[in-house]
């Protein structure tokens, strides 16, 4: 079975919501939208206070070459425009909404009916998907408008779209994958339409034969889409191993994946193209998997954009006694939350939620340079060296150690045995170098 | 609701610690221990006790009584230089040398680098060459096995058979002629014969060897390169000349090139970290024992060629860097 070659780890997959159907959730009474939810410049907001607005109209409009249209998730008036803390703690201006009824904006096709017959063109395509704010859902939020885009002189000749979804816990792609499953075909057709590229592969783990088994049979009524089971290894679904799992190719350090000739998109993404594209519908909902072992009722659920996610956990039973840390995103890689106040955004695929016994991190001892972090990087760097050259504050070396090809997986910190903060560490060293590679830049 | 907890990702980590990768190599060396009490009774009994009672009570003093930090102790690294500082010692030695061999090898080849980690020497063998080069007289009197259990003192010692061999071809004796006083292969491989406590049985070191690698605690490419490559220079050489040079399957059974192999130059701590490096660090033992073995002075090389290599790790970690993604551009 493909995977890809170096480094990797597999911790348990703890799926607990895997069995769970996507339950829609009832809309906020009050709706908080952030106005970066996406990689990029923040968009600049449309509307004022007491404004009325309908689900589905424009508010807050894309400002820069890599930015995205913000459109209301609610039906109501707008009771303020402030700033509130967002899942990385900080401030930041919102759109707070205050929900009356759901009316949707005219030309949106509220029904479930499936439309297979693509008739836009290809600048069309690109155009409505950059008009209706899709972002990648995977996790990076990349506007994906302009992955469509292929630079000067770049050839596309595969779309991969990447079903991997390798954090433990989560289970926003798997169950999308099984309910939602012919639309993200249709969406990955989209896709190849708008990228001028006739073949697409689907790369999905094999602790979801469920996902395969159905995809595979569905993928047999389109032309060119082939769906690939692969090994179960974090971090699958990063973009460069999806890469090298699927064709073997590498992606440069440095450069960008279409250097392979490859473009990868997640499912949610294809999922989310179909609505804007066969049903004019902006990216105002997504899947959000709320687990954990404090998580007293796992689940999937559909959740509008703007939704704080105190009402997810409110849905999924409540607040555990033992609750000891809120994440949105996974394990591995996501973010612990100073509040459950937090609304969700376009990127948040889970919220996880720890007991307070395994909260707390490991006790650090002396590195015994056994190297395990560097058999697990996926990168091929020496997690350990980084660490001690952010340290010692050297980060000229550290810059040619390629502290910048680290991708944060967190694999080294998850298997160092003396329990050091290793990405911690690395995360300070590349802000430092990347700072320093800006100035040179500069001069 | 309480006070949430806050920190960078990962939010899960691996059940490892150092803690259970120390113990996991004591129990991997409790074959060759077993061995060595059937072999040496009480003689390695009471060795093997007092060296780990050394040195974990010195690692805790010093950690407390001059460091003024909180002790490592029960992470389990003092009680591995105790039993390897043990095993590489003959089972008769006095008590108070021994004593001064765990002082040298946990106060200045561990805890004077900073403790566990940060030592560039493996600290057993410090203590180990130390004690060779201070007393090298009670350091070669090597008991007899079994003849021995029920003494403590005044053994009937002989030569290892490393050194019966560099003695006769002193003397010009031919290989040919030397076999018939040495040890049979068998008798070396089960470690029925002559030597420091721990290094006789290559059958009970490589079972635990094969327990660490299970364990994920060391990996093959050290032992590999290192056994290959003494077996392969050696085999050279016994083709040369088979009347001055033993043959290779000696080499691989004699002295400490097993507990060598196995549990000395895989100190993670003392060795590369990349795979390419821990090649060249084996092939670099290998060559080096027998280099010392054959012609240099002493009769046994390991505890110096892991020594000399240990000194060569930064360079190697330097020279050796894993394969970086993306470096070498494929495509198709």
């Amino acid at each position: 079975m493909k995977t890809f070659k170096a480094g990797g780890v597999h911790p348990p997959e703890n799926k607990f919501s895997a069995d769970a159907a996507i339950e829609i959730l009832p809309i906020p009474k009050r709706a908080y939208v952030l106005t970066s939810q996406h990689l990029g410049i923040p968009a600049t907001i449309l509307v004022k206070r007491g404004d009325d607005v309908k689900t589905g109209q424009l508010i807050a409009k894309s400002s820069g070459f890599i930015s995205a249209n913000i459109h209301s998730p609610v039906t109501g008036k707008v009771f303020k425009i402030e700033d509130v803390i967002d899942q990385s703690g900080y401030k930041r201006p919102a759109i707070i909404i205050d929900t009356t009824e759901d009316i949707w904006e005219d030309g949106i096709e509220p029904s479930d009916k499936i439309e297979r017959e693509i008739t836009l063109s290809r600048e069309e395509i690109i155009k409505r998907i950059n008009e209706l704010g899709v972002v990648g859902l995977g996790g990076a939020t990349f506007p994906t408008h302009i992955k469509m885009m292929i630079p000067e002189g770049k050839n596309a000749e595969l779309l991969i779209i990447n079903g991997v979804e390798c954090e433990p816990y989560l289970t926003s792609d798997h169950r999308l994958m099984l309910e939602k499953g012919e639309q993200i075909l249709i969406g990955t057709a989209i896709l190849m339409k708008a990228l001028g590229v006739s073949k697409a592969m689907i790369g999905i783990e094999n602790n979801k034969p469920d996902a395969i088994a159905h995809l595979s049979i569905l993928s047999e009524g389109f032309k060119g889409i082939s769906v690939h089971a692969l090994k179960v290894k974090y971090p699958q679904g990063g973009e460069k191993q999806l890469i090298k799992a699927l064709t073997g190719r590498e992606v440069p350090s440095g450069k960008l994946p279409i250097e392979t000739g490859c473009v990868v998109n997640n499912v949610g993404t294809a999922f989310a193209v179909y609505e804007a594209v066969q049903k004019r519908k902006p990216l105002i909902e997504r899947v959000v998997t709320v687990t954990g072992k404090a998580a007293k009722k796992p689940s999937n659920f559909m959740v509008r954009i703007g939704t704080p996610i105190s009402e997810l956990i409110e849905k999924a039973g409540g607040i555990h006694e033992n609750l000891g840390k809120v994440i949105s995103g996974g394990p591995m890689m996501g973010k612990a939350l100073t509040s459950p106040e937090v609304p969700v955004l376009k990127g948040t695929s889970g919220i996880l939620l720890m007991l307070k016994e395994e909260s707390a991190r490991e006790k650090i001892s002396n590195c015994i340079r056994c190297a395990k972090c560097i058999s697990v990087c996926p990168m091929g760097l020496e997690p350990y060296l980084l660490e001690k050259l952010t340290f010692i504050e050297n980060y000229e070396q550290a810059e040619s150690q390629r502290i910048l090809d680290c991708m944060e997986c967190g694999s080294c910190h998850y298997t160092c045995p003396a329990g050091r903060p290793l990405l911690d560490y690395i995360r300070l060293g590349k802000s430092k170098v990347s700072f320093l590679v800006r100035n040179r830049k500069k001069q | 609701m309480d006070l949430l907890t806050v920190s960078g990702s990962p939010h899960v980590y691996d059940r490892t610690s150092v803690s259970k990768i120390m113990w996991g190599v004591v129990i991997a060396l409790i074959p060759a221990m077993l061995v060595s009490f059937w072999y040496f009774g009480l003689g390695a009994v009471v060795i093997t006790l007092a060296a780990v009672i050394f040195c974990v009570l010195l690692e805790y003093l010093i950690q407390t009584q001059i460091l003024k930090e909180q002790t490592t102790i029960s992470d389990g690294s003092a009680v591995i230089t105790g039993i390897l500082l043990a095993f590489n010692v003959p089972s008769n030695l006095p008590i108070w040398q021994l004593f001064i061999g765990c002082l040298v090898a946990i106060g200045v080849a561990k805890m004077s680098y900073g403790g566990l980690g940060k030592n560039p020497f493996n600290p057993a063998l410090i203590g180990r060459v130390f004690l060779l080069i201070s007393f090298p007289v009670d350091m070669t009197l090597w008991p007899l096995p079994i003849a021995n259990r029920l003494v403590l003192t005044d053994a009937i010692t002989g030569p290892t058979s490393l050194g019966v061999l560099k003695e006769g071809l002193l003397n010009q004796e031919t290989v040919p002629e030397l076999m018939s006083k040495l040890p049979d292969y068998t008798q070396m491989f089960l470690g029925n014969i002559g030597g420091s406590l721990g290094e006789v049985s290559a059958l009970a070191l490589i079972i635990g060897g094969f327990f660490m690698l299970y364990k994920k605690i060391i990996t093959w490419p050290i032992p590999v390169s290192y056994l290959l490559s003494v077996f392969a220079f050696a085999g050279i050489l016994h083709l040369i000349n088979p009347d001055l040079y033993i043959d290779p399957l000696f080499h691989l059974l004699a002295g400490g090139l097993m507990l060598g192999a196995i549990f000395m130059a895989t100190d993670m701590t003392t060795s590369p970290m990349t795979i390419n490096g821990m090649l060249v660090f084996g092939f670099g033992c290998g060559i080096l024992t027998v280099l010392i073995r054959v012609f240099g002075a002493y009769p046994e090389g390991v505890s110096f060629a892991i020594l000399i290599m240990n000194a060569t790790v930064p360079l190697i970690n330097r020279g050796f860097k894993p394969k970086r993604f993306g470096e070498v551009v494929k495509n198709g």
